[in-house]
């Protein structure tokens, strides 16, 4: 440490940002070093495709992994693609990865599963790094002290190319979440109720830290899911100082350091926390002594409400445009004003994606299921978000549980969550999600979509409708 | 990167806000590997019923907006995924500008690498552009990156302001990778340092 590196106090972000700018333009943009580039099938061959016309090559395919995740089936993998637009899309990749020579990771790879659940079992999500990825869900590996962002496929061009991107330097913000949370409440919940709060603008331009009891109560699952959905509040990326468990999680992980590096690793780790006295450009305070269970009721994920709660009523908001958006919600989710949370009635329930698909998920939701059967007319499924979490869940028996319950257990992928394959809702289909977006028809053209948390889910599928899971377990 | 000089059109106005990028352009779009044809999906949901046919309500499939250029809508416009089929399907359509008080981040970024000009506005100015968009008569405007302004079809003009470098860039058609690729030794440099600083991070080489 210098003195000027003393003197000046630092957030965990300033620090990681100004350990990776390569250079300050003249009009006040940056251009950042990238340590680690994820890509998926969907977002990444116009980035091929651009080096293949220009005539370039990967800069560091050291630094870059590919997996394929978005379009790919969740039942019966090994018989292939069947859809032949989302097949080229798969080969694309490959192609791309061969001839460029990019580490992949096939479909049927034990290793294989959403980019954002992967990124952290194989360790090339680390403390103080930067990663990016064509995906805005990227957000989700700030939960280790990772500077991480989804970024658009001219950029996925970008990295490869040259390993950098030209950014602006981001606000800070800190969100505190102070007191401990209660049982039954999850990442899920906290980070639903900041957005509740914040509103899905609340964070554009900045990069949140994170910080609080309730924070460092959560497992690395929970903080993930936490940062996961940082960019629903509009922020581009979401950051948790790292600490024991960030460390007991990389340890002996594929990419993480290794036995020569580890120690001085972690050294460097340590260091990565807020200094006493540095700034942030605006910050948020939350209690979670007395949060409840979220769930959402409209169409973007700031309309939500404790499951204690009510539908509410649109005719209460003076702002016009706020009114006219949460009638609107209203009229596509089909509720009425003030109708109780916990009465709504769901068909279809999906435990996945990268928020809520790892094992900590799938053993709340095996917890919810077992001994129980899902409610008459209910068809619910979980999709472990990669084939190491799915081995790890039968090796704990958790998928016995859960199909002797009724649940259908999936293969890895990104499934109804954002519904590319054959797993979505039909029209006016209503369902409890443990995905990270409402909005319109995302799951399937008219669908209706409530977000909450793996065992709220879970509880659900088994009573066909919201129930406060503090009752449910108790 | 096609330049972005001056562009005079029509001007749609979609009045909402938080519009997500599954509203610009559904996931069904996704699986594809061409950009073209992409115009066809934008607004999906909001342009056809469930067979597929158009719904005549909608303000793109109206005289005179079906040829649009312009489009003015609420604040947060573009939240919610990176897929960068969102300008790609602005831009296919013929839609080269965006009017609103605020844009999601990711989405902006993505316009400006595709020369499309996201103009951020007051919540006032937008209102009277709105307003201007939403009738025959009046929904003709002229946008001017080099004078920063948008002309109204009454002739008066409203100022915005822009990133200087981003302006620079859209004016000129500029390539972000051709530019940095200039800088390469200076990558080299920091990699090298990196490289004794935190040697964990060159996986490849000593892990
Ligand atoms: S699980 Fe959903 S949000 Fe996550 S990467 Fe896949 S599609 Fe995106």
């Amino acid at each position: 440490m210098d003195d000027v590196y003393k003197s000046t106090p630092k957030t965990l972000f300033d620090k990681i940002w100004d350990s990776h700018v390569v250079l300050e333009n003249d009009d006040g943009t940056s251009l950042i070093y990238i340590d680690m580039h994820l890509t998926h099938e969907v977002t990444s061959w116009t980035g091929f495709e651009y080096l293949r016309d220009t005539g370039k090559l990967v800069r560091r395919t050291d630094k870059t992994l590919a997996v394929p995740d978005h379009s790919i089936p969740t039942i019966n993998q090994a018989e292939g693609i069947n859809d032949p637009i989302a097949r080229e899309q798969v080969e694309a990749l490959i192609k791309n990865t061969e001839d460029f020579k990019i580490p992949y990771i096939p479909l049927l790879d034990i290793r294989q599963g959403i980019v954002h659940v992967i990124g952290p079992e194989q360790g090339v999500t680390q403390p103080g790094s930067t990663l990016v990825c064509g995906d805005s869900h990227t957000a989700t590996h700030g939960a280790f002290g990772c500077l991480a962002f989804g970024i658009g496929s001219s950029e996925v061009g970008h990295v490869l190319a040259t390993q950098t991107l030209i950014q602006r330097r981001p606000k800070n913000m800190k969100i505190e979440i102070h007191g401990k949370a209660g049982a039954g409440i999850t990442g899920k919940d906290i980070i639903l109720s900041v957005i509740g709060q914040i509103g899905t603008a609340g964070g554009t331009g900045h990069v949140i830290e994170y910080v609080g009891q309730s924070i460092n109560d959560l497992s690395m699952e929970g903080r993930m899911t936490l940062c996961n959905m940082t960019i629903e509040g509009g922020a581009r990326a979401g950051l948790i100082a790292p600490d024991e468990k960030t460390f007991e999680y990389l340890k002996n992980k594929n990419y993480a350091p290794n036995s020569d590096h580890w120690e001085k690793a972690k050294d460097f780790w340590k260091s990565l926390r807020t200094d006493e006295g540095a700034k942030y450009d605006k910050i948020v305070s939350l209690d979670a002594k007395n949060l409840a269970p979220q769930v959402t009721w409209g169409t973007s994920p700031e309309n939500v409400a404790p499951v204690t709660g009510h539908v509410p009523d649109p005719n209460q908001i003076e702002n016009n445009q706020e009114r006219n958006s949460v009638s609107e919600a209203l009229e596509y989710m089909d509720l009425k004003p003030g109708h109780p949370i916990n009465e709504i009635g769901i068909s279809r329930v999906f435990i996945g994606s990268c928020t809520n698909s790892r094992i900590e998920d799938i053993r709340a939701a095996a917890e919810v299921a077992q001994g129980q059967k899902i409610a008459n007319g209910v068809s619910a499924m979980v999709v472990p978000g990669s084939g190491l979490v799915k081995k790890q869940a039968e090796k704990e028996g958790l998928d016995k549980i859960l199909k002797e319950a009724g649940f259908e257990w999936r293969e890895p992928g990104c499934s109804m969550c954002i519904a590319m394959n054959d797993d979505r809702l039909a029209p006016g289909e209503r369902c409890a999600s443990t995905s990270n977006r409402n909005f319109k028809g995302r799951q399937g053209r008219g669908g209706r979509t409530h977000l909450v948390s793996p065992a709220m889910a879970a509880a659900a599928a088994i009573k066909g409708h919201f129930v406060d899971i503090r009752d449910f377990m108790a | 990167m096609k330049k972005f000089t001056q562009l005079k059109g029509t001007a749609a106005a979609i009045d909402k806000i938080n519009i997500d990028t599954d509203q610009i352009i559904p996931k069904q779009y996704l699986t594809a590997i061409t950009k073209a044809g992409l115009g066809k999906g934008l607004f999906h949901d909001f342009r056809y019923d469930m067979n597929d046919d158009e719904l005549p309500d909608f303000v793109l499939n109206q005289d005179p907006w079906k040829n649009a250029k312009i489009l003015v809508s609420g604040e947060n416009f573009g939240c919610g995924s990176s897929r960068e089929h969102a300008p790609w399907s602005l831009n296919d359509f013929g839609i080269r500008c965006v009017i609103a008080p605020s844009f999601a981040d990711i989405f902006f970024n993505n316009c400006s690498k595709n020369g499309i000009l996201l103009i951020a506005l007051s919540e006032k100015d937008v209102n009277v552009l709105m307003n201007d968009a939403k009738h025959p008569a009046t929904c003709s405007m002229i946008v001017d990156l080099l004078d920063q302004t948008v002309t109204r079809s009454n002739s008066s003009t409203i100022q915005f302001t822009i990133d200087a470098s981003l302006k620079y860039r859209l004016l000129n058609g500029l390539d972000d990778i051709e530019l940095t690729l200039l800088q390469s030794d200076h990558i080299k440099v920091f990699e090298e340092k990196q490289k004794l600083s935190h040697p964990w991070l060159y996986y490849g080489e000593s892990n």
